[in-house]
């Protein structure tokens, strides 16, 4: 909502700065978002008239102007405008003015003429970008009046972001009223005497759909010249309000909707046939919008029609065929209230928006039609002239105020304020918000604008607002203390993060929708869940892996010569389980090494990373021991002969390996990045620890070194080994991987370390000896190993 | 004796003259060795008269005493010229950089919320979580915001379709955190319900949230946290209380003010937009929109199945994106989702 103050000021004018207003209503709830001066600061420019002009001797674009400023005398002003002509009324800037830019004007020679002031654009004032020429001011404007009182142009421009439930302030009477509440100066507003009728013609209304249209005022004035031109009083609020000065009529119709928050709307008489009714469209009817669109209706629209079809979208937008042009000469005034639900998403459903729209969804005064019809009948007669009819009115039922019970207890509990009754009693009246008394409570019954006023919180907002929330003073609350639960057997999500940072990785967080590609080639999703209106088509569906979203922060960071990157991420992931409408959506992370294993620097060797790099890092993450193996089926995203599936207790968590080679060409990459994804659930498990008796005898430890063939994997040995050992081997491990001279084509040889122990005894070399025989002997049953010579 | 003194005199510059530990010993020899000039004054001792032999004894004793005295002292020497020289010989240039891992670093914005996470639970709040794909519901109709509710266009909200193509009925993402609170309360009610006063309620609920809307302000992602207190005496002086002592904790400073002016939420009422405004730094006195927050809206208490006649509450929202930028200084939100190193290492 955008309004000028010296309109406001027309009904409350309370003794308060520009500042201090626009302070005062924001800290009241209207938040003043802009407050912008009409004009920026100029001193000593008038209003004067040019008497005659002669080009000056030595300049082709220059005239030398003889000009009035009202001081009785004629002074010589040199004049570059092109539209400068003798008889105009323009601004002069006299010797001594200070223009805007801190442009000084004196007297001066201009080509060897003198020159005792400017003529000036409005450019040159600061009023508007127009530099083509003089401002032309109206013929009867007053020679050497101050143009800033002459276009009121200490005027300051108020810019109200308004919140949904206030739309009883989207006028200025509305504002005036809240301005008087919140100051005590009392508020006058417009005049709405009921203009007689001078014309017997008259429209009979018919209510059809009466819970959506609840009361419809109208009249027919007859005889109007629609071409007479808007007063530039009018005009002015108009501008100042952010709205174009369209013709006499439109313009009567915004002014009553900005000075009074009632949508009115003109019909031409000539193009209605018989009656008017207020009903719910017949769903497929058509109907031409003034904006030029075509749409079609559905029955849950509410329309203005004639007897013979939908004339308007009701509360929303009149329809392009009975709407009044600069030739009309009969108009049908409508002035009605339309219920917020007939009209709540309607504009929207068409893709489009307006005033008339915007007002209705939120609520407007239904006690008002009539008052604001009167209003516009007044100025149309004024401006345009005509005879008008008897004013229609149809009502139904009109919403109930519904009274309001407010009890001082509850307003002293739910502000913490020990507020007097007294008190309370003050502000409802400044409000204007009726009450009686019962006991401590009153009973309000709130006026007909103030529809956001439903229960006693509401009222205790009121209450509040006029306080003043900042004289509520702030206090530590009471609690009663008791001590928050800490479950041992979950990590918070910070140790984790801190945990993979410490391991040099980075966080990043990226959004959670992405290309479509990316779920293709990391998830092989061919079914993504798709945004039914995404920002932008790369950001079109769900991610169900974190994958691409790090493989771009890989691809921009190594465009910004970032040679090493290590990243991790926290987020949800989205799919559709079970059946379409089933959303999973888990916790994971996920991170990514690219480039050197360590750091690049001096004395390292400066190796790349590779898979078993970023598996001890995942490992790192984990008290318990994970279980990788070769995944069961290729995972898309992944070198197939170089990734894993990562089980926890028997259940997979995630994978790890090597971006697949393919993705690696694809997404332009020197070499392919190791990156892993993890359920975060399994990473905030962990066990409690449980103390297992330390044994007080010397370990045993054995080596070992066996040949087997190259296919076989380690997991499956070390696993098979565990299982089978006899109790007193407490560890295996894994310490060598040999291939080369001495060991033959397709075999290898692993080097285990057995450690023994008992608890109740020394181990004697036998105990030793058969363990380890009991090993050899299931390697070679199970693994075709040879015990390495 | 003179011949003594000039023996230990002699002894002392040949130790003296020589450079190594080998040589030194090759020099010992000549005064302690088996036919050193010492132990041949002591095995000339024979000779003499018992007395004479006595006092004679004790002198060359007394030599010998000092010739080994000296020796040790020119052992000493050289040791430590050796120590000092390896010493020497090892300095390193400790200016080269450490070896090993880097640290990697949290996100900002991360910080920002375990920072709000530890300070709330320092008041008693723990810490609760919802999903982002959320229901028509709980985004909206839990929250007093039932459909055609002009509040809802103040929302951008993402839809998703479905299977055929069509939009989805009742799910979108979800446009703030505040359904978490309309899933605790109900979840809470149902946890206590055999309990005659339900135990207080005292969460936060960070999170990421979506909105149809991007520009250097506005990122279709971003953050919240959603905080909520109810129990049986909560009021708007408890609210203003806890989001004044929050602020002063997070910024570090008493040295800001906070302002409270009227709102509207549908799931609050009486409603209220914090501003803060800080005394110093670049941002020094303009008043800055913080958070949004209110009293629960008795309404929204129902829907959990709460009685609002006996128990009160305050909800706040803030923006952890903005506060990160305030905080430290960021001046555009949409590096935060950038994944750049060179930005996001400056918070390790």
């Amino acid at each position: 909502m955008k309004f000028s103050e010296s309109w406001l000021r027309t009904f409350v004018n309370p003794d308060l700065s520009s500042d201090a207003l626009a302070h005062l209503l924001t800290m009241a709830g209207l938040e003043v978002e802009e407050l912008e001066p009409v004009a920026p600061d100029f001193t000593q420019v008038v209003v004067a008239r040019v008497e005659g002009v002669v080009k000056h001797p030595d300049a082709d674009r220059l005239n030398v102007c003889k000009v009035d400023v009202g001081d009785g005398t004629l002074r010589q002003i040199v004049c570059g405008a092109p539209n400068v002509a003798a008889g105009q009324k323009v601004p002069c800037a006299l010797p001594g003015a200070v223009l805007p830019g801190n442009f000084k004007i004196k007297t001066a020679k201009v080509r060897g003429i003198e020159s005792a002031g400017m003529l000036c654009s409005a450019k040159e004032l600061g009023i508007a970008e127009d530099a083509s020429g003089l401002l032309v001011l109206p013929e009867d404007a007053p020679v050497g009046k101050s143009i800033r009182e002459y276009l009121d142009l200490d005027d300051h421009l108020y810019t109200l972001k308004l919140t949904p439930n206030r739309a009883d302030c989207l006028s200025l009477i509305g504002i005036a009223r809240e301005v008087a509440a919140l100051t005590g100066t009392p508020a006058v507003y417009p005049p709405t005497p009921a203009v007689p009728a001078t014309d017997a013609s008259h429209r009979q209304v018919l209510l059809d759909a009466p819970e959506a249209c609840p009361r419809y005022c109208g009249r027919v004035i007859r005889g109007v010249n629609a071409k007479a031109s808007t007063p530039e009083w009018m005009r002015r609020r108009l501008e100042r309000s952010g709205l174009r000065s369209v013709s006499a009529l439109v313009d009567v119709t915004n002014y009553v909707l900005l000075e009074l928050g009632q949508p009115l709307h003109a019909f031409d008489n000539a193009r209605l046939t018989g009656d008017i009714h207020a009903r719910l469209a017949t769903s497929g009817e058509k109907l031409t919008l003034l904006n030029g669109q075509e749409i079609t209706l559905a029955d849950d629209i509410l329309v203005i029609a004639d007897d013979a079809k939908a004339l308007a979208m009701a509360g929303v937008m009149g329809g392009e065929e009975s709407a009044i042009s600069l030739e009309t000469r009969d108009v049908f005034l409508e002035s009605a209230f339309f219920a917020p639900k007939a009209i709540a998403g309607r504009a929207r459903r068409y893709n489009f928006s307006s005033d008339a729209a915007h007002r209705y969804e939120r609520g407007v005064d239904w006690g008002n039609c009539a008052h604001a019809l009167e209003r516009a009948t007044a100025l149309v007669l004024e401006i345009c002239g005509g005879q008008a009819g008897a004013v229609t009115e149809t009502v139904a039922r009109l919403p109930e105020p519904k009274p309001v019970r407010l009890r001082l207890a509850r307003l002293q509990k739910v502000l913490g304020v020990g507020f007097a009754a007294e008190q309370v009693a003050i502000f409802l009246k400044r409000l204007a918000l009726a009450f009686v008394r019962e006991g401590d409570d009153f009973i309000v019954t709130p006026p007909s604008y103030r529809f956001d006023i439903e229960i006693e919180a509401d009222l205790i907002e009121e209450v509040a607002r006029l306080h003043g929330y900042d004289h509520i003073p702030g206090h530590a609350p009471k609690g009663r203390l008791s001590m928050l639960p800490q479950a041992e057997n979950r990590r918070p999500l910070y140790r984790v993060r801190q945990q993979i940072a410490d391991r040099g990785f980075q966080e990043v967080i990226n959004f959670a929708f992405v290309p479509e590609a990316w779920e293709q080639d990391f998830a092989a999703n061919a079914r993504p869940i798709r945004l039914a209106n995404p920002i932008a088509s790369q950001l079109a569906v769900m991610r169900s892996n974190l994958f691409g979203g790090l493989i771009e922060n890989l691809v921009v960071n190594l465009k910004r010569k970032q040679s090493r990157v290590r990243l991790f991420e926290l987020g949800r992931c989205f799919f559709t389980q079970n059946s379409d409408a089933d959303y999973a959506q888990p916790w994971r992370l996920a991170a990514l090494a690219y480039g050197t294993a360590e750091p690049e620097g001096w004395g390292r060797d400066n190796r790349k990373v590779d898979f078993f790099d970023l598996k001890a890092d995942l490992e790192s993450l984990f008290a318990t021991e994970l279980a990788f193996a070769r995944p069961d089926e290729a995972h898309p995203a992944l070198h197939p002969g170089r990734a894993a599936s990562i089980r926890l207790n028997g259940r997979e968590i995630g994978c790890l390996g090597e971006l697949h080679p393919e993705w690696v060409q694809k997404y332009d990459l020197p070499a392919a990045p190791i990156v892993f994804e993890i359920d975060l659930d399994a990473v905030t498990r962990s066990a409690i620890p449980a103390y297992a008796e330390v044994s007080k005898f010397q370990p045993a430890v054995r080596d070992l070194a066996i040949v087997v063939d190259q296919s076989i994997v380690l997991g499956d040995l070390l696993s098979g080994m565990k299982a089978h050992a006899p109790s007193q081997v407490c560890d295996i491990q894994f310490f060598d991987m040999y291939q080369g001279k001495g060991i033959p084509d397709g075999r290898k040889s692993l080097a285990f370390r057995i450690v023994m122990q008992d608890t109740q005894r020394t181990l004697l070399d036998a105990d030793i000896d058969a363990a380890v025989v009991n090993i050899i002997t299931y390697l070679e049953q199970n693994f075709q190993a040879q015990l390495r010579a | 004796m003179q011949n003594l003194d000039s023996i230990i005199q002699s002894a002392r510059a040949a130790f003296a003259a020589v450079s190594d530990p080998n040589a030194l010993e090759q020099v010992k020899a000549h005064y302690l060795g088996k036919s050193g000039q010492i132990t041949a004054l002591l095995k000339d001792l024979g000779k003499l008269a018992a007395e004479e032999k006595r006092i004679a004894g004790a002198a060359i004793n007394q030599a010998k005493a000092a010739v080994e005295a000296a020796l040790t002292a020119r052992r000493e020497d050289m040791r430590q010229a050796a120590l000092a020289a390896r010493l020497a010989e090892e300095a390193l240039d400790v200016t080269l950089p450490g070896r090993g891992e880097s640290r990697g670093g949290l996100h900002p914005v991360t910080r920002t919320l375990e920072r709000i996470e530890h300070l709330f639970a320092s008041i008693g709040f723990s810490v609760a979580d919802g999903p982002e794909i959320e229901t028509d519901f709980y985004n909206f109709t839990a929250l007093n915001t039932p459909e055609e509710h002009p509040a809802r266009s103040m929302h951008d909200t993402f839809y998703l379709l479905d299977a055929a193509g069509k939009v989805a009925e009742n799910v979108l993402l979800r446009t703030h955190t505040s359904p978490i609170q309309a899933r605790y309360m109900q979840a809470h009610v149902e946890r206590h319900k055999h309990l005659d006063t339900l135990p207080e309620i005292r969460i936060i609920a960070p999170g990421r949230v979506y909105r149809v809307d991007s520009d250097a302000t506005h990122s279709p992602m971003f953050h919240q946290v959603e905080g909520l207190w109810v129990g049986v005496d909560v009021s708007f002086a408890d609210l203003k209380g806890v989001i004044a002592d929050f602020l002063k904790r997070f910024f570090e400073t008493d040295d800001l003010q906070v302002r409270f002016r009227p709102s509207f939420f549908p799931f609050t009422e009486p409603s209220a937009e914090i501003d803060v405004a800080f005394m110093g730094g670049a941002l020094k006195g303009r008043w800055l929109e913080i958070a949004g927050c209110g009293m629960v809206h008795p309404n929204v208490l129902q829907h959990a199945g709460i009685d609002p006649e006996k128990y009160t509450g305050f909800a706040f929202g803030f923006g952890p994106d903005r506060l990160t930028m305030l905080r430290y200084g960021v001046n555009d939100l949409r590096l935060f989702f950038e994944g750049d190193l060179r930005f996001l290492r400056q918070f390790v």
